[in-house]
């Protein structure tokens, strides 16, 4: 085969002598050396064979053929490349063709390649534009992500909902809750606190809590009425809005309609959780002028009472309450 | 259509006839938002109505925006993705032209969502005579390639005609005539990426 041929179907093949001169070299081997002309020097001058080891003449490399090699470049690039050999006819040399590898993102950037400098048939350019392609698409989704990352933000922060249960936020129920206040609405309030609720999350993990959760949110639904408002204010805290119910007889019944519904172990994955709840209650009757701070206050009054009692039980605020505490 | 389609349409009218025109578009095409995302998948109405409220309110033709298009989305040093896309179709404007066949699954290889139009090179019998066969379900794509090959010619230094040969049954033609292909020097193009090179944005 001409130079010129084996030049057009390798533009990086090298032709070493038994001696390990380089006899001739594809053309883009020789733009990759741009000081010094690879004709005439020795390969392991121009070249450090990393793999496979100790391979110090071409009598090494034709003892080894069809392994591929892994070499460096000796300048200050230590460019690697790729190659596999084979011998000449006669045995009067080697004959090895490189590629880039994956290193062809950097390489041909510090030598300035075109797609003149690669076979035809090479990969190396449909890999550049995948590369650059899939780049630019992932770029455009990044700058997706940043912005309906900032929206999603936005729009939590302006949400009514807790995003795990369902159920109404803190900010929710300090909306309702101020309505009622300056509506002058007769309502009741409960404080409910879940026991044993950070055990389940420590030992059986958050899928358990949060599943823990999921369900204390539908009894909570279904205990209250429709127009009531069930919110979730803290991790396990949760504050119920009865609209137009100040009755205690009747507030304390969904109060231990929701306890004893509570203290029936919740599975999880063939696991018994056990929680129990504690509940605060105040109502709006109490108060010649309700203050939302101040019912909250003595609704949490309440519960620590339930909980000072054993839990599992519902304590409605009074005077006496307040007396105690301080 | 994609959004990338969509994004390319909002860019091109916004940066040639400025943010209050692209409102006004936005406003006349009723979209119901400002800005497409270059990720989404949109109704094909939207386009055709940006389209279509653009001629109108700068009083040219459909067709004339789209090939405007075309010709921006190469040329212009604001989106300078497409254009180095393109160019890896080859060192020559006569071997980007034989990429052409390539372009639909190259278009998928990047974005698989992308519905483009299947592009068909054919080689009339003089040298240098060709034919772009374009054929896909969305119309308007010919009229939007003919501003992108006649930007690519000069990208690649050509001196060329083309022709829009008209289209039916979601075919369209468009015949180019490459009269020399180093005409003038072309715009530089090096495989590897400016921000690599450089360290400076795409």
């Amino acid at each position: 085969m001409t130079k010129e041929s084996l030049a057009r179907l390798m533009p990086m093949h090298l032709i070493l002598g038994l001696n390990g001169e380089i006899l001739q070299c594809g053309p883009t081997v020789a733009k990759l050396f741009v000081d010094r002309t690879l004709t005439g020097q020795s390969f392991f001058e121009c070249f450090d064979v990393n793999r496979p080891g100790n391979m110090a003449s071409v009598a090494d490399i034709i003892e080894t053929i069809g392994t591929k090699l892994h070499l460096s470049m000796r300048n200050e690039h230590q460019t690697m490349l790729k190659a596999v050999g084979v011998a000449l006819e006669g045995q009067e040399g080697v004959l090895l063709d490189m590629s880039f590898g994956i290193s062809v993102v950097d390489t041909i950037g510090t030598y300035n390649l075109t797609i003149a400098d690669f076979a035809a048939t090479d990969l190396a350019v449909e890999m550049l534009y995948l590369i650059e392609a899939k780049s630019a698409a992932m770029n455009e989704s990044h700058k997706l992500n940043a912005r309906l990352q900032g929206a999603k933000m936005a729009a939590e922060e302006q949400a009514y909902t807790d995003t795990l249960t369902g159920l109404k936020n803190r900010r929710a129920m300090d909306h309702v809750l101020s309505r009622f206040v300056t509506g002058g609405d007769s309502f009741g309030l409960m404080q409910v606190d879940l026991d044993y609720f950070k055990a389940v999350n420590d030992t059986l993990g958050h899928a358990a809590g949060d599943h823990v959760l999921l369900e204390v949110a539908r009894i909570l639904v279904d205990e209250t009425r429709s127009d009531d408002l069930v919110a979730r204010v803290g991790g396990d805290e949760f504050v119920l809005l009865f609209h137009r119910l100040t009755d205690i007889d009747q507030l304390n019944d969904i109060a231990m309609r929701i306890i004893e519904r509570m203290e029936v172990p919740i599975m999880f994955n063939g696991q018994q959780c056990r929680i129990s709840t504690s509940i605060g209650t105040t109502v709006s009757d109490f108060y010649t002028e309700p203050d939302m701070d101040k019912m909250l206050s003595d609704a949490d009054l309440a519960l620590y009472a339930s909980k000072n009692k054993g839990r599992a039980c519902n304590t409605v605020f009074s005077a006496e309450l307040l007396r105690q505490a301080s | 259509m994609h959004g990338l389609i969509n994004r390319s349409l909002e860019s091109f009218l916004s940066e040639t006839y400025g943010a209050a025109v692209w409102h006004d578009v936005v406003e006349a095409a009723g979209l119901g938002f400002e800005h497409f995302e270059s990720m989404f998948e949109y109704e094909d109405w939207q386009t055709y109505a940006v389209i279509e409220c653009a001629a109108e309110l700068l009083s040219k033709s459909s067709d004339t925006i789209l090939e405007d298009l075309g010709t921006y989305l190469v040329s212009s040093p604001n989106v300078k993705s497409l254009r180095r896309l393109l160019r890896f179709g080859g060192d020559t404007f006569v071997d980007f032209l034989h990429s052409l066949d390539d372009l639909y699954d190259r278009g998928k290889l990047a974005v698989p969502e992308l519905e483009l139009p299947t592009f068909k090179l054919l080689e009339e019998g003089r040298p240098g005579c060709f034919t772009v066969v374009c054929h896909g379900p969305h119309k308007g794509f010919g009229r939007a390639m003919l501003g992108v090959l006649r930007a690519m010619a000069d990208d690649y230094g050509a001196l060329v005609f083309m022709e829009y040969q008209g289209g039916r049954d979601g075919f369209e033609e468009i015949s180019i005539t490459l009269v020399e292909s180093s005409f003038a020097d072309g715009r530089d193009f090096s495989l590897a990426r400016p921000d690599v090179l450089s360290g400076g944005g795409t």
